[in-house]
């Protein structure tokens, strides 16, 4: 399988990654490269095998439903672009 | 006083040979004077210098804990609490994070003094440390050459003894690969052994925390302290965490150590055979039996992990979009032009190719054909290592298919890069426990380094067995030229 520029530009929209003309070419070239020794795997059957998510099969631990945080809103927006009154800004995207 | 392993410094400082003040300022002045490595991304004297005071004043009050008073390298990729935490990127790179890594609080915890923060390949991505966006680190032992990735700045640290150990973080080989490439020992436990709490996540069924070190019985030492439950990782296992000190003595006799025939055929350079042929032929000699096993899949698990860490990488790395932490980019035109151009300014070229790789494998009409046939994959190669374990305790290969190669060679061929993983990958697919030690040098003279493989949780005796060589062999105390 390899990917054309247009597929390279979708992916890397859906991946929300600006890349220009140039750069969609070359990521065409090596993402097809890394594609072609993904395919290998089609060389075993793995009809019937369960899928592994994970090493332990035995699933995700669940806790009470409880607070267990304590609120740090001021430490950790202090590391945000951009903030005001608490709330992290954004461009307008409803007008 | 810097060629002492933790073990060695521990006692030091418990006679008062030593104070912590002295150990870590010696450090920081190796660190200053072979700034050339690269190996560091963020040293803070002033704040390690205050760790090693109080250090030195809780063992004054007989409070002294496993590693009061040693400074420790952290690879950048674990959040500690006020200092820069990068991991490798441009999207992070003035990012301070404002809480400890469950890692870190328990280092602190155990005494130990924060040395710095070193340099990694950019999210861990990568096997040379090339991808860093704070340049590439070199390998002490020809600084022409790679350290290995991604934890090539602990790697290269340890190796020059800028520090006494350091952590590391491993997803499909980046531990033992640069501490194959660096003579040191390296262990990526167990999947669950480690909590993954504040290590910045690349692949989150597949990442794992773990120590390089110059001797199994510090990575014994360090794993100790970083090892047990946590609650706040969700994958963490609540099983109680051994003594591995106390089990670092256990004769060999009886060792049953497998062979996989697939770890030493094509591909594998005739130096690195030839070093890991005399490593295990000294096994033979302190008791241990071989036999031959198979692991059938081995050469599939490349493929497999490069449709599953790039998919749990792109899901993972959405997290970083400009609105919360890291960096922004400065110009755009509404939230989707900001996203966009904050994730094509923010990352870099390795990082957006797994992005995009990942991103594919999981979209509308290819997920079964890519991520579930790789998760399919990844159980058959989780069972050949069931199989092989029921003939053997421990399975033993090379951990890199050659020594460390020349900066550049392979950094413009990703596929290429990915095969220098070929003996670790499976080992983080199936969730097992793999550690690398040093095993001789190749005709160049740099460092071999022989993988052992244990069983789910088998870290006991993976560094019992490690540190029953090293007490017959002294490749793991030789230093590179220059450093010594």
């Amino acid at each position: 399988m390899s990917l054309d520029r247009d597929q390279v530009r979708k992916i890397a929209h859906l991946a929300r990654l600006e890349i220009s003309e140039a750069e969609s070419s070359a990521y065409a070239e090596s993402l097809s490269r890394i594609l072609g020794l993904i395919e290998q795997m089609n060389a075993v059957d793995t009809t019937g095998v369960e899928p592994m998510a994970h090493p332990n099969d035995a699933g995700l631990r669940l806790r009470a439903d409880a607070v267990s945080e304590a609120d740090q809103r001021e430490r950790f927006q202090a590391v945000a672009p951009a903030t005001e009154a608490g709330l992290y800004l954004v461009p307008k995207v409803i007008e | 006083m810097f060629k002492k392993t933790v073990a060695e410094l521990s006692r030091a400082l418990a006679s008062k040979a030593v104070s912590s003040v002295e150990l870590t300022q010696l450090f920081l002045d190796r660190i200053s004077k072979y700034r050339d490595l690269n190996a560091f991304i963020t040293v803070d004297p002033e704040k390690s210098l205050a760790q090693a005071r109080a250090a030195d004043a809780r063992r004054a009050k007989g409070e002294a804990a496993a590693l009061t008073g040693i400074p420790v390298a952290q690879k950048d990729i674990f959040c500690a609490d006020g200092w820069l935490t990068t991991c490798g990127s441009k999207m992070l790179s003035s990012f301070i994070a404002p809480y400890d890594a469950t890692a870190i609080a328990r280092f602190s915890g155990a005494g130990a003094v924060l040395l710095g923060k070193t340099n990694m390949d950019e999210f861990a991505m990568g096997s040379s440390n090339e991808t860093s966006h704070f340049g590439p680190v070199r390998n002490p032992w020809d600084p022409t050459t790679v350290p290995g990735g991604s934890s090539g700045g602990s790697a290269a640290a340890v190796a020059a003894r800028l520090a006494p150990a350091a952590t590391g973080t491993d997803t499909g080989g980046s531990i033992r690969q640069p501490a194959a490439l660096t003579n040191l020992t390296g262990l990526k436990p167990s999947y669950g052994r480690v909590s993954r709490y504040g290590m910045i996540a690349f692949a989150s069924s597949l990442d794992q925390g773990g120590p390089m070190t110059q001797s199994a019985e510090d990575a014994a030492l360090l794993l100790g302290v970083m090892a047990g439950f946590d609650q706040r990782d969700s994958t963490s296992v609540d099983a109680p965490v051994p003594d591995f000190v106390a089990a670092l003595d256990h004769p060999l006799k009886g060792l049953r150590i497998g062979l996989p025939k697939e770890y030493f055929g094509d591909g594998l350079s005739a130096d690195v055979a030839k070093a890991v042929e005399a490593a295990i032929a000294e096994y033979r000699k302190l008791g241990a039996q071989t036999v031959e096993v198979s692991l059938p899949n081995s050469s599939l698990a490349i493929p497999c992990y490069y449709v599953l860490a790039p998919a749990e990488a792109s899901s993972n790395l959405s997290r970083y979009d400009g609105v919360r932490y890291g960096f922004r980019a400065a110009e755009y035109k509404d939230l989707i032009d900001m996203y966009c151009k904050t994730r094509a300014q923010g990352f870099g070229a390795e990082v957006k190719r797994r992005i995009m790789i990942g991103t594919y494998a999981l979209s509308a009409g290819y997920y079964d054909a890519y991520y579930l046939k790789a998760q399919r994959l990844r159980r058959l190669i989780a069972q050949d290592f069931e199989q092989a374990f029921e003939v053997c305790d421990v399975i033993m290969g090379p951990t890199s298919p050659t020594t460390a190669f020349k900066l550049g060679a392979k950094s413009d061929d990703p596929v290429s890069m990915y095969l220098s993983d070929i003996y670790t990958i499976s080992v983080n697919l199936a969730g097992l426990p793999g550690l690398s030690i040093p095993a001789g040098f190749d005709g160049k003279g740099l460092p071999v380094g022989l993988q052992i493989i244990g069983r789910y949780f088998g870290e006991e005796r993976l560094l019992n067995v490690a540190h029953q060589y090293q007490q017959a062999t002294d490749w793991h105390r030789r230093l590179p030229k220059g450093f010594d």
